[in-house]
């Protein structure tokens, strides 16, 4: 273990306690990886603090020794953001598990950071209400996590992400101190700071309280299951669907391949034949509910659904999504390895995206299976290989950044709810310009000045992405051109 | 302020492309005049005007259409009023639901835009000639807001010029993304003091075919509150449920809806069936959702968890006649946001008075009470303008940071920001 930790451990176990603060090499391999175990790094040392009190006294003792910490939730992240610092602290939230208040009265829950996301929903559902932010890992993900990567799930397509549904935030800074940000009130007076640390993956400090929305459970939920020859022809029925000025809580699509890993694993019972499977979700009002539903189905007629299956009792909508929410998971069958990427392009733009995709996958003999978001276009094309063929990773690794090339380049943007972290920010040179990047670090200066919040995340560094053409060296071209000065 | 004759200065500030003009008396922030009106007609030339004044050291003022120019405390230092009208533009990819408009974009005219194409950007037109800048960077939200969130939540990119005069975006063209900080937030509400806006993009939605509006009058604080529980607990999902409380008379909720013609009329029928005597109207009456008071009124700002909003507009009244004046109340009973007038000619140690008043009685709630705009009479007048504001430290330190040497529209911000 590095000296300056050392040091710091009689101190973080007054803190934390002796069972809060761990050492062993064997029980730190635990926290090696979040949800990407192809980064890992072993932690200096695991915190697992109970309190507000406890985190702050953490930071605290960080900041005075210039010591970095990483946040980690429940290590479901897909962007490497909570992978550790091998001379920093982990700072884990397992133990700050308590739902706090679920007021009906205000529609609002405060939770600590470590609850999982789907226990809110369970807590408020005896209630009639629910927390919509619904990631796919909802049953084990934490809420802290979801504010940190802005989590969405199917339905942010009409209910939106993590960010339109906190009211609240108890933050511990990198200097250690607590702040509030919001409260169970809306707009809280100055600048949108819970806003914009929503999303900011640890960089900014840690949640350690948190102000949800409920939402009232709609009147009536109705769910289809469309059937298409091509992916084309699904496109075209979501386009006719958004179009007609419908907004459904969830369309999600499904091409051939992950089809068939879903039917391999799980037995869905698909439409067999089937290019592209539409899911399209309702829910609302019973009268509205009901009036749109049957203009989604005709659309989808008219767009050459050849089978078209309604579900509107919660075993049947099970059913149909049952396929779509094991193709993750069912890939692994199908598959000895794979990569999950995380993209996102303009609707109108999915046609011609996916098509690129399956050439790229043609020309690279690497299987695309893609299932995603189509309502928000957010791609999640699942790149699969065999780790144990020579050159298959790294070929499966362009592959995977093509995909990203591709997004950018039709104006898209490289994640759509997983967020940048290790794995990605390399990418954002190619996303945002040296003048945005410069800009978000100055936002990240003011809550971190010492530089000791999740250090390496988010944003590129020289050190992790080499000497890319887009970072900065040297003078400013405005300060260059004597239009600025530099501070 | 670095010396420099005024023609030089012009030169100057102009070199990039702006239009470039002496100020005069209706140039005036707040009665400071300005010694420069400069207008940029893109965000090169809007880059390079703040960094020649970032140079000169010259304190700017961002403007619009001015019908918000007066919200917020009067800048410490006015020498030149950023005029964004020229920096127009809509990009609509329609069947991506989103929209760029440049700053100066009117509102009424993005409106008309989108409206041809069936969709909208969910803003309740309130204020009368407001442009996209000037919306964003006042960050208010109408009655809509209970469908589709506040104007914040419709902000899925932005580009911004910092104060040394470095264009920056940060967002993008598609709704889900979350690469980067969302600095959009930053910069809405911020009244420019964070950085001149130049181009926003926001999601749409398409304008939904049917509307109803029920609305009931209340025999006082308690029955609304209990009125607007109901009508949240219900299976209705109200696009708005407003509170309306005119200085003299009783108070009503109303109710909107929006939907589908098929499912409209059943959901307007389950409202009005949880309240007393109600009305149902397919058209909102003219000036529906309009700031409570007369134009030159002081308006107070006033949050609540919901639970707590009819008993604010009561505790904010009562603060008033105990100040011997008034104060008519209006806004967002359903999200807990309503706006209180209290009348021109009342003294500034009156409304000094209301507003302490009215925080003592909703501390213990959750809110606050910030005085958005004060009458003509009380620009000057020593009011706490923003009360206790969570996160100050922070904020000062990101103001440090994007403008060090408090250039953009110095003392508007949280707390003398
Ligand atoms: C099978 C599977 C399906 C998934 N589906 C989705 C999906 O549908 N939508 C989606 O958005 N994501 C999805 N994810 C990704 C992941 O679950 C989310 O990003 C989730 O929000 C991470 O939460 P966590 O608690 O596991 O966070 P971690 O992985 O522990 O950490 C994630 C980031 O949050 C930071 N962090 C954690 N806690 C805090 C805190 N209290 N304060 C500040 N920062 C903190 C960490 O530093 C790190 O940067 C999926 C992951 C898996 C494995
Ligand atoms: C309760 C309430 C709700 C409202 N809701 C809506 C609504 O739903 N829809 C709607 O259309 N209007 C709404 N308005 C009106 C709207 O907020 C403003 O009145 C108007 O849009 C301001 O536009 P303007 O161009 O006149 O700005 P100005 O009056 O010129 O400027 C207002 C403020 O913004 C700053 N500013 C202006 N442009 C920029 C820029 N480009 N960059 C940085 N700072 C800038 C100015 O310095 C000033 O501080 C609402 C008003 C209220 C009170």
């Amino acid at each position: 273990m590095p000296e300056p930790l050392h040091t710091l451990l009689p101190r973080l176990r007054a803190i934390c306690g002796e069972d809060g603060v761990i050492t062993d090499t064997a029980r730190r391999r635990t926290y090696e990886s979040d949800g990407i175990t192809y980064h890992a790094a072993l932690p200096g040392v695991v915190v697992l603090p109970t309190s507000t009190a406890q985190v702050a006294a953490v930071l605290g003792l960080c900041a005075e020794h210039g010591v970095p910490f990483v946040p980690r939730g429940a290590g479901t992240g897909l962007s490497a953001g909570a992978l550790p610092h091998t001379e920093g602290v982990l700072v884990v939230t397992s133990r700050m598990r308590s739902i706090l208040e679920i007021d009906i009265a205000n529609e609002r829950a405060v939770v600590q950071p470590g609850v999982a996301n789907l226990d809110i929903t369970r807590a408020a559902a005896p209630h009639g209400y629910y927390y919509a932010p619904d990631p796919s890992s909802q049953q084990v993900c934490s809420v802290g996590g979801n504010i940190a990567e802005n989590s969405g799930g199917a339905h942010c397509l009409k209910y939106g992400f993590t960010v339109n549904h906190v009211l609240g935030l108890e933050v511990v800074t990198p200097a250690g101190e607590v702040v509030r940000l919001g409260g169970k009130a809306a707009d809280a007076p100055g600048y949108d700071l819970l806003g914009a640390f929503i999303g900011s993956e640890g960089t900014l400090g840690v949640a350690t309280e948190i102000t949800v929305r409920l939402m009232r459970a709609p009147q009536k939920v109705r769910t289809l299951l469309a059937a298409f020859e091509t992916m084309d022809a699904g496109g075209a029925a979501v386009s006719a669907i958004i179009a007609a000025g419908v907004l459904p809580a969830a369309v999600e699509m499904m091409d051939a391949l992950s089809i068939e890993a879903a039917e391999a694993a799980v037995a869905c019972g698909y439409p067999s034949g089937a290019g592209a499977v539409l899911i399209v979700e309702l829910d609302g009002p019973a009268a509205d509910v009901d009036a749109q539903f049957e203009e989604v189905a005709a659309l989808c007629r008219a767009e050459g659904a050849f089978e078209i299956r309604t579900a509107s009792d919660a075993a049947e909508r099970a059913r149909i999504w049952k396929g779509r929410k094991s193709a993750f998971a069912a890939v692994g069958r199908i598959s000895p390895a794979y990569i999950v990427q995380d993209g996102v392009v303009p609707r109108t733009a999915l046609p011609e995206v996916l098509r690129r995709i399956a050439e790229l996958s043609a020309e690279s003999g690497i299987r695309v299976a893609n299932v995603f978001h189509a309502g928000d276009g957010n791609l999640h094309p699942l790149v699969l290989f065999d780790d144990a063929e020579p050159g298959a990773p790294e070929r499966a690794a362009e592959v995977s950044g093509a995909i990203l090339d591709l997004c950018i380049e039709h104006g898209g943007s490289i994640t759509g709810e997983h967020g940048v972290g290790v794995d990605k920010a390399c990418h954002m040179p190619e996303m945002f310009t040296p003048a945005d990047l410069e800009t978000m670090d100055l936002f990240r200066g003011a809550f971190d000045p010492a530089g000791i919040a999740n250090p390496e995340k988010l944003l590129p560094t020289p050190r992790l992405c080499g000497e890319r053409p887009g970072v900065r060296k040297g003078v400013h071209p405005l300060v260059e051109r004597g239009a600025a000065e530099q501070f | 302020m670095r010396e420099a004759t005024t023609t030089t200065l012009s030169e100057r500030l102009g070199a990039g492309g702006a239009a470039v003009r002496e100020g005069t008396a209706a140039d005036s922030v707040h009665g400071r005049v300005p010694r420069l009106v400069a207008a940029p007609p893109d965000t090169a030339a809007a880059a390079a005007l703040l960094a020649a004044a970032h140079h000169h050291r010259l304190a700017s003022v961002a403007r619009g259409n001015g019908t918000a120019i007066g919200w917020g405390a009067p800048p410490l230092r006015c020498d030149l009023v950023v005029d964004t009208t020229a920096l127009t533009g809509i990009e609509h990819a329609a069947g991506d639901l989103v929209v760029r408009a440049g700053a100066g974009t009117p509102l009424a005219e993005l409106r008309e835009h989108l409206a041809r194409a069936g969709q909208r950007l969910t803003l309740d037109p309130l204020v009368p000639g407001g442009t996209v800048g000037g919306a964003v960077a006042t960050g208010l939200s109408g009655p809509r807001r209970m469908a589709h969130g506040p104007l914040r939540d419709l902000v899925i990119g932005m580009t911004v010029v910092r104060a040394d005069g470095v264009a920056a975006s940060s967002g993008g063209r598609v709704v889900k993304n979350v690469a980067g900080y969302d600095l959009g937030k930053l910069h809405t509400g911020a009244l420019g003091t964070l950085g001149l806006i130049t181009s926003v993009t926001f999601r749409l939605h398409p304008v939904p075919p049917a509307l109803r509006l029920v609305s009931a009058e209340a025999p006082d604080a308690a029955v609304l509150q209990e009125w607007t529980a109901r009508v949240l607990r219900s299976a209705a999902v109200p696009a708005a449920v407003e509170l309306r409380w005119p200085a003299g008379g009783p108070p009503r909720l109303e109710v909107l809806l929006e939907g589908s013609e098929g499912g409209i009329d059943a959901r307007a029928a389950e409202v009005a069936a949880l309240l007393t005597a109600p009305e149902t109207a397919d058209t909102p009456p003219p000036g529906w959702g309009a700031l409570p008071g007369a134009d030159r009124d002081t308006l107070l700002k006033i949050t609540a968890p919901v639970a707590n909003a009819a008993q604010a507009a009561r505790d904010v009244r009562a603060a008033a006649r105990a100040e011997h004046t008034e104060a008519a109340v209006g806004g967002s009973a359903g999200a807990g946001v309503l706006y209180a007038a209290v009348p021109a000619a009342a003294d500034p140690a009156a409304v000094a008075g209301v507003v302490a008043r009215a925080r003592d009685a909703l501390a213990g709630a959750g809110g606050s009470v910030t005085v958005a705009r004060t009458a003509p009479g009380l620009a000057g007048a020593d009011l706490d303008r923003w009360g206790p504001v969570g996160g100050l430290g922070l904020m000062r330190a990101v103001k440090d940071r994007f403008d060090p040497h408090r250039l953009l529209s110095p003392g508007r911000g949280p707390g003398g920001i």
